[in-house]
């Protein structure tokens, strides 16, 4: 039984952390007051590019730079055309998916049914083979222990430093930072260039640790769940860390579920249960409904032009 | 009314004129209609497969098209509409969910013959084409019996609809022939395809001790989790030795190449008419790819045995006795199920864990 909890908690861990990147990215590009739509296709994007350069290069980590490079030129150019363009937010990021997913096809063609090694797996002698400490704490690749770390750095650039404050302050109203002074459209550029990276992290860690290969589509949806938890987290770090945990817990547990003899459940409906978890979380925050409203940036998906 | 008669026969005239300057210079075009990415790797790849090698066998005389990941419904009628309209005479349409968008579009187009693979209703220009599937997974199912150690084998399966039960079935009573004691756990993904849930379904199976992995779906993602755990798999539609070369017992691949070269052939002589194909290992449609080394040669012999037998019809997979779940005799000792039984399959045989979602 310990051991059966053991894998579960594990095999969480790898299914949250993808969610994990992608959420914690377009968290801070919303924080600025920027909605982007096109993570599902940053992170594809991310995902072709970080498994092609990692086949041809040999090299998983030049292959992880190329991932988050290649998914913040995507929100680059999403950027210049909402930012720079005043081009509508929501039709733009919607547009950002299609042409990502279209893109990753093309690229990728030649990669399709090409085996790659996963990423090697943190292994201390001694420490990884203890009974479950050992391959719960230890034993994993690195890109698991950057998402928690980047969780702790989130946290504490939002509500520690100065920086933090100045991206607050232009996502809930841009024309009272941009009247102080600050450059409203200059950092909202970065924080969508950041969201960018991050769902470029989230493709590259589905590529190439998750299930190492290159498919067409591989993302199958995960770019949209990371924006219902951004909602669902009411935009703090460390409740997007608890909901990505949630959200792969109960991808897991509705596997092992299916096999309990006597638990007549049709697998359909253990396949919604990570959806129904997010709608119940979702309501049970939302009963206060001044919390999730403090908490949502104000300008959100308001496009700001300086003149006006 | 005068008009009426006019113009049907204008129509008349025009369709014969059109059909026989098609046969005697025009290359005949070919349609075919994917669920997947080609890039799947897996079933739609497969009949790609089978439209290169018509290409290639039939050269000049053939010039086909492939319109890939058209989802089923609407859409699908809008796309199949449009091959045949724009002069393609004979269409593939590749997914059990095109059945009826492609027999209402035949309806309208009379003189185009349609090829539905999976599905059961045919009409004068609609054939209906499948693969006994189920006796690659008897086959799988010798192997794993003598391979496994824990005697729980994990099966990951996409939609409970008769085609996947009954390859669950047929796996089942050939494991448990060889090993009575086996049980088989199946997890269902609701998916033909998405590479990290049938990762997650595989690991699952693998940390309730599964040491075998079957799968019916579409990705090579359950091989490759099997190789990175270090138990063993049989692929899926597809060689998938090279996603996990420890692991990959063997894999009941899809072969369309001979039916696809057939059809198109026929329709070029003239000789093509409706007809229902359910063709197995000894019409070519499927065949196990090769057994993975670590396999004992008595093992492989057993497997080869039993391939030659499906094969010249000494053995049937389905040859009672059969007991479902409940331990109830359902096929007595000798009878064999009868196709039609098999093509509603709706209950699992004994051994198998687990309910069936409905």
């Amino acid at each position: 039984m310990l051991d059966i909890t053991v894998a579960i908690i594990v095999a969480t861990m790898t299914a949250a952390t993808p969610l994990l990147f992608a959420a914690l990215g377009e968290m801070i590009t919303e924080k600025s007051g920027v909605l982007n739509l096109g993570v599902e296709g940053m992170m594809i994007v991310g995902a072709v590019t970080g498994f092609a350069v990692t086949v041809s290069v040999g090299n998983p980590v030049v292959g992880i730079l190329s991932a988050v490079l290649a998914a913040a030129g995507m929100a680059l150019l999403f950027a210049v055309l909402t930012l720079s363009l005043l081009a509508n937010q929501v039709a733009t990021g919607l547009a950002l998916t299609i042409f990502g997913i279209g893109l990753s096809a093309l690229i990728g063609r030649s990669y399709v049914g090409t085996p790659l090694p996963a990423l090697p797996k943190l292994d201390i002698p001694g420490l990884s083979d203890l009974p479950v400490i050992g391959p719960l704490i230890f034993g994993h690749d690195a890109l698991i222990y950057l998402s928690v770390a980047m969780v702790v750095a989130i946290a504490w650039f939002l509500n520690r430093s100065r920086p933090g404050l100045i991206l607050r302050a232009v996502g809930e109203s841009h024309e009272a930072a941009h009247a102080i002074g600050y450059p409203v459209i200059a950092i909202r550029y970065l924080a969508v260039l950041f969201g960018g990276a991050m769902a470029g992290l989230a493709g590259a860690y589905l590529s190439l640790a998750y299930t190492p290969l290159w498919i067409e589509n591989m993302t199958a949806g995960r770019g949209w769940i990371a924006l219902a938890l951004v909602v669902f987290s009411s935009w703090k770090p460390v409740r997007v860390l608890l909901g990505a945990y949630l959200f792969g817990g109960v991808t897991i547990l509705q596997f092992h579920a299916q096999n309990i003899s006597g638990l007549q459940v049709p697998s359909q409906v253990l396949s919604m249960l990570p959806y129904l978890a997010t709608i119940l979380v979702l309501v049970v925050i939302s009963y206060d409904a001044s919390r999730i409203r403090l908490n949502a940036p104000a300008c959100l998906g308001k496009t700001f032009h300086p003149d006006g | 009314m005068n008009r009426n008669w006019l113009g049907r026969i204008l129509a008349f005239g025009a369709a014969v004129a059109l059909s026989v300057g098609a046969a005697a210079d025009e290359p005949l075009k070919v349609g075919f209609v994917y669920v997947g990415p080609i890039g799947d790797h897996g079933w739609s790849y497969q009949h790609d497969q089978g439209r290169l090698a018509l290409e290639a066998a039939l050269g000049d005389q053939v010039e086909t098209t492939y319109v890939e990941s058209v989802p089923e419904g609407a859409d699908a009628e809008r796309v199949i509409r449009q091959l045949a309209s724009t002069g393609h005479k004979l269409i593939f349409t590749t997914s059990f969910g095109y059945m009826n968008p492609t027999v209402r579009v035949a309806r309208s187009f009379p003189d185009v013959a349609f090829e539905h693979a999976t599905g059961y209703q045919r009409a004068p220009n609609v054939s209906t084409y499948a693969a006994r599937f189920y006796e690659g997974r008897y086959i799988a199912g010798l192997i794993a019996g003598h391979m496994t150690e824990s005697g729980v084998i994990g099966y990951i399966g996409s939609h409970p609809i008769p085609e996947v039960i009954r390859g669950i079935n047929s796996f089942t009573l050939a494991l448990r022939s060889v090993r009575p004691d086996a049980e088989v756990r199946v997890v269902w993904v609701n998916s033909w395809y998405d590479p990290g849930r049938e990762a997650d379904a595989a690991k699952a199976l693998i940390d309730q001790g599964a040491d075998i992995i079957l799968q019916h779906t579409d990705s090579p993602a359950p091989v490759q989790a099997a190789q990175e755990r270090g138990v063993l798999a049989v692929g899926q539609a597809s060689d998938m030795e090279r996603f996990g070369p420890a692991a990959h017992l063997t894999a009941i691949v899809d072969i369309w190449d001979s039916y696809y070269i057939a059809r198109a052939q026929a329709v070029i002589d003239g000789t093509w008419s409706s007809e229902d194909t359910w063709g197995g290992l000894n019409a070519g449609m499927l065949e196990m790819s090769a057994y993975n080394d670590a396999i004992p040669p008595e093992v492989v012999a057993i497997a080869e045995a039993a391939e030659a037998g499906i094969m010249d019809g000494s053995l049937h997979p389905f040859t009672g006795p059969i007991r479902n779940q409940a331990g109830e005799l359902v096929v007595g000792d000798g009878e064999v199920v009868s196709d039609g039984d098999l093509l509603s399959m709706d209950w699992y045989v004994e051994g198998v864990q687990g309910s069936i979602p409905n």
